[in-house]
């Protein structure tokens, strides 16, 4: 499998005139040209997947990812239902939305699939997938804009989003459906008479395009809150996809753009962008904003605050990757090495000496794996005790999960797959709890692949975790 | 004919946990009930306005938001599939509703006049929002009234509160020549909540209301507030208000529909009766009724 890429970006405009009567306005129709260059471009890239994250689709509860293989519906704008209506039927990939949903869960994101007939679609979407994959051929998924997410929050979406593009090897597109100033009329036009609604929001709207021509994505990010206050109606989705966007392409500054269309829709500033990721060699970061990896956000407002400061605190406190310790838990080490070790960054530090794996013929013997995060030492699901050993609740799924995760980790770095699993034993510290949980996720993972189980009930492990297991592979072809 | 009639006004909330809580044939997904305070507060405003006979509601939803201009539903009837894109798990309506277009047209034709930028729905295909029909089905179950739906203009978002409340306050007036030159007899709904900071977390069983409170003290004590207000018939001071209201509380009054209300009802000086509050994922809801039946004269 090759190595998953982000191939190229796209920046398009939300309304629907491209679609409907792109000949109405010369402007409309230049749009439309620039859509359809973009899907010969994304054609002649062989890219296998697009992501879209629209603007016009807010959420409240986290994140939402459309998971329906096959929405269909008719689409009508809300403002432009005079124009017509769009009918639409999208190919949706289903296992690359659960996937994500998964990851972003790993990263501390609220995240959820969603797959109801009848939901519906939002024009942003609609108008970018009509377009720029008219034939349905390259499989998709849409992700909505929190309300409530910032900075921080919307880069571990893409990072999560990422993680998932190199796990499965994708070519993947990554789209943004928004405006640059989207200050539109208040009233009426006429179709000839459409302009920027204003000379500041087309300055504004030029700066921007400069940035991106000259590949600076991640200036015109860190510039967002500013853009927003700029040139941006304050509505509830702020000038956030520049912050997922230069994040799905590492955040740099040295990317190749190219502005192919930029004109007004009804005076907001629509733009066709492409940003290829290949470096220009030129444009360092002038300065940065804080990078993060995971999100240790405000999530818990269901949860009591003690709890809530208890998880955080002990998270916080695993978070840095220099810190040898785990919350007041057990010291941390580097994994040992001799014949046969395997050994990995990508799999959370041991609490002793010993290594991830150690190969013996054609065995690989894994050592207990829990479900730490690599990095952070952070607990999916959260700790099952505060460092004064009051309980505190946990998602074991989650966990589970998590576990799942880290073996598949270790297992691929020995060269091998999780179809050559052969035996697990599982330690839980409260069977009569987190059985059923358990059992859910292994039935939707190694459940699939077939190895041998056994299941016992423990009185603790060394970290405040509720799950551990010991597994065996093959490696034999 | 005789002169039109505002028969009540009402502000009414629309979350769709409260059509989810229900279990109507109409909705997909089933609840084990939840948020009965507010859902017993419709209730009692049904049974208040059950001995008034009117002929259509009037209602302005924040959830169509439209950017150009204020629209109005502008077909006979809608029927399709409403499912609400941020709670999706909770709402998934078979809806089938008739519109009063006459009285639509005339509102609309009223609101041209006076110089405000609106438009007809005409097209067919259209979805009518879930703000709009969760209000429509807890305040009249059986859908045997006509409305007409007014959309939420956004001018707070471009301009400022203030300038929202000038065209607010415009339309409401507006409508009411509307109404009374019909010869009709209308209730008149704003579909909106109070405050409107919601959590961002959702409990395994939505409905579990163990789980359920204000956001935050702040917003209790403006909710309180304008609640006083309603019930000691100032509502001027609840127009006054409004901007430090929308801003502090992130009330969804921001939509327009509050003002369009009060605006609507000439600005009552008599007490609203509170038939219900409760707290919806955090925000903040008020099931309210002016009885102008017991205040206002029908000229005929």
């Amino acid at each position: 499998m090759s190595q998953g890429e982000v191939v190229a970006s796209f920046v398009v405009p939300v309304h629907p005139h491209t679609v409907l009567t792109p000949d109405q306005n010369p402007g409309w129709r230049r749009l439309r040209d620039a859509f359809d260059d973009a899907a010969q471009t994304i054609q002649d890239l062989d890219a296998d997947l697009l992501i879209i994250y629209s603007t016009t689709w807010p959420s409240i509860i986290g994140h939402q990812i459309q998971a329906d293989p096959n929405p269909e519906w008719v689409m009508v704008d809300h403002d432009f239902h005079d124009l017509g209506s769009i009918p639409y039927s999208f190919n949706i990939d289903a296992d690359f939305a659960h996937a994500w949903n998964e990851a972003n869960e790993q990263r501390g994101l609220q995240s959820r699939c969603v797959n109801y007939k009848g939901f519906p679609i939002d024009v942003g979407s609609v108008v970018a997938l009509t377009l720029l994959n008219p034939d349905n051929k390259i499989p998709a998924v849409i992700v909505s804009s929190n309300m409530y997410a910032n900075r921080s929050e919307t880069t571990v979406l893409a990072k999560s989003c990422l993680d998932v593009i190199k796990a499965q090897g994708r070519r993947a597109v990554a789209i943004t459906a928004m405006s640059l100033s989207n200050r539109m009329f208040t009233d009426f036009i006429n179709p000839e008479d459409d302009k920027i609604h204003s000379l500041k929001d087309d300055e504004w709207n030029r700066k921007i395009l400069e940035f991106l021509e000259q590949g600076r994505l991640e200036d015109v990010g860190q510039l967002s809150r500013t853009i927003h206050r700029q040139i941006r109606v304050q509505k509830v989705v702020a000038f956030k996809p520049m912050w997922w966007l230069s994040a799905m392409n590492g955040n740099r500054n040295d990317l190749t753009g190219h502005i192919m269309a930029y004109e007004a829709i009804h005076g907001a500033g629509g733009a066709v962008v492409h940003i290829d990721p290949t470096s220009t060699g030129v444009g360092d970061k002038e300065y940065d904003e804080d990078d993060v990896e995971y999100f240790h956000g405000e999530r818990g407002v269901l949860e009591g605050v003690g709890e809530v400061d208890a998880v955080q605190k002990q998270e916080l406190e695993a978070t840095n990757e220099d810190d040898n310790t785990l919350g007041g838990g057990p010291a941390l080490w580097d994994p040992t090495e001799a014949e046969g070790s395997v050994n990995t960054d990508a799999a959370p530090k041991p609490v002793g000496a010993y290594p991830h794996a150690r190969k013996v013929g054609d065995m690989l013997f894994l050592s207990g794996v829990g479900p730490r995060q690599p990095g952070t030492n952070a607990i999916p699901g959260g700790p099952i005790h505060d460092e004064n050993g009051e309980p505190l609740d946990y998602d074991i799924k989650a966990q589970t999960h998590a576990v799942v995760n880290n073996v598949r980790r270790i297992v691929e770095e020995a060269g091998a797959t999780m179809d050559q699993v052969v035996d697990v034993t599982t330690f839980l510290v409260d069977m009569k709890r987190d059985f059923a949980g358990y059992n859910e996720v292994w039935a939707e993972t190694l459940g699939k692949v077939g190895p041998t189980r056994t299941t016992l009930a423990i009185d603790a492990l060394p970290t405040p975790i509720a799950v551990e297991m010991k597994v065996i592979v093959h490696l034999a072809e | 004919m005789g002169k039109g009639q505002i028969v009540a006004g009402c502000i009414a909330p629309h979350p769709p946990h409260l059509v989810y809580a229900e279990n109507p044939p109409q909705n997909e997904p089933v609840a084990e009930g939840g948020w009965e305070q507010l859902r017993w507060g419709y209730e009692r405003l049904r049974a208040s306005l059950s001995e008034h006979d009117y002929d259509a509601i009037v209602l302005l939803s924040p959830h169509w938001q439209t950017y150009v201009g204020t629209h109005f539903l502008g077909l006979p009837n809608f029927e399709g599939l409403s499912v609400d894109p941020i709670f999706p798990n909770l709402f998934r309506y078979h809806y089938d509703m008739n519109v009063d277009v006459e009285l639509a047209q005339a509102i609309h034709d009223e609101a041209a006049k006076a110089g405000l930028p609106v438009k007809m729905m005409e097209n067919p295909d259209f979805r009518v929002d879930y703000g709009t029909i969760t209000t429509g089905h807890l305040f009249n179950p059986d859908w045997d009234k006509p409305l007409v739906v007014i959309s939420s203009n956004r001018s707070t978002s471009y301009y400022s509160v203030e300038v929202m409340q000038e065209i607010m306050i415009e339309l409401g007036k507006v409508t009411r020549k509307a109404i009374e030159a019909s010869g009709k007899k209308v209730v008149v709904l704003a579909s909106n909540s109070l405050s409107h900071r919601h959590f961002t977390t959702e409990s395994d069983v939505p409905e579990d209301m163990s789980k359920e409170h204000i956001t935050s003290h702040a917003m209790h004590l403006w909710d309180m507030r304008m609640i006083d207000y309603m019930r000691s018939g100032q509502a001027q001071r609840i127009l006054d208000e409004m901007p430090e209201f929308t801003e502090q509380a992130i009330a969804e009054s921001d939509g327009g529909g509050l003002s369009w209300l009060l605006s609507t009802l000439d600005v009552p000086d008599y007490p609203a009766i509170l038939h219900g509050y409760g707290t919806i994922i955090g925000t903040g809801n008020a099931v309210v009724e002016w009885p102008c039946y017991a205040h206002e004269v029908n000229e005929e």
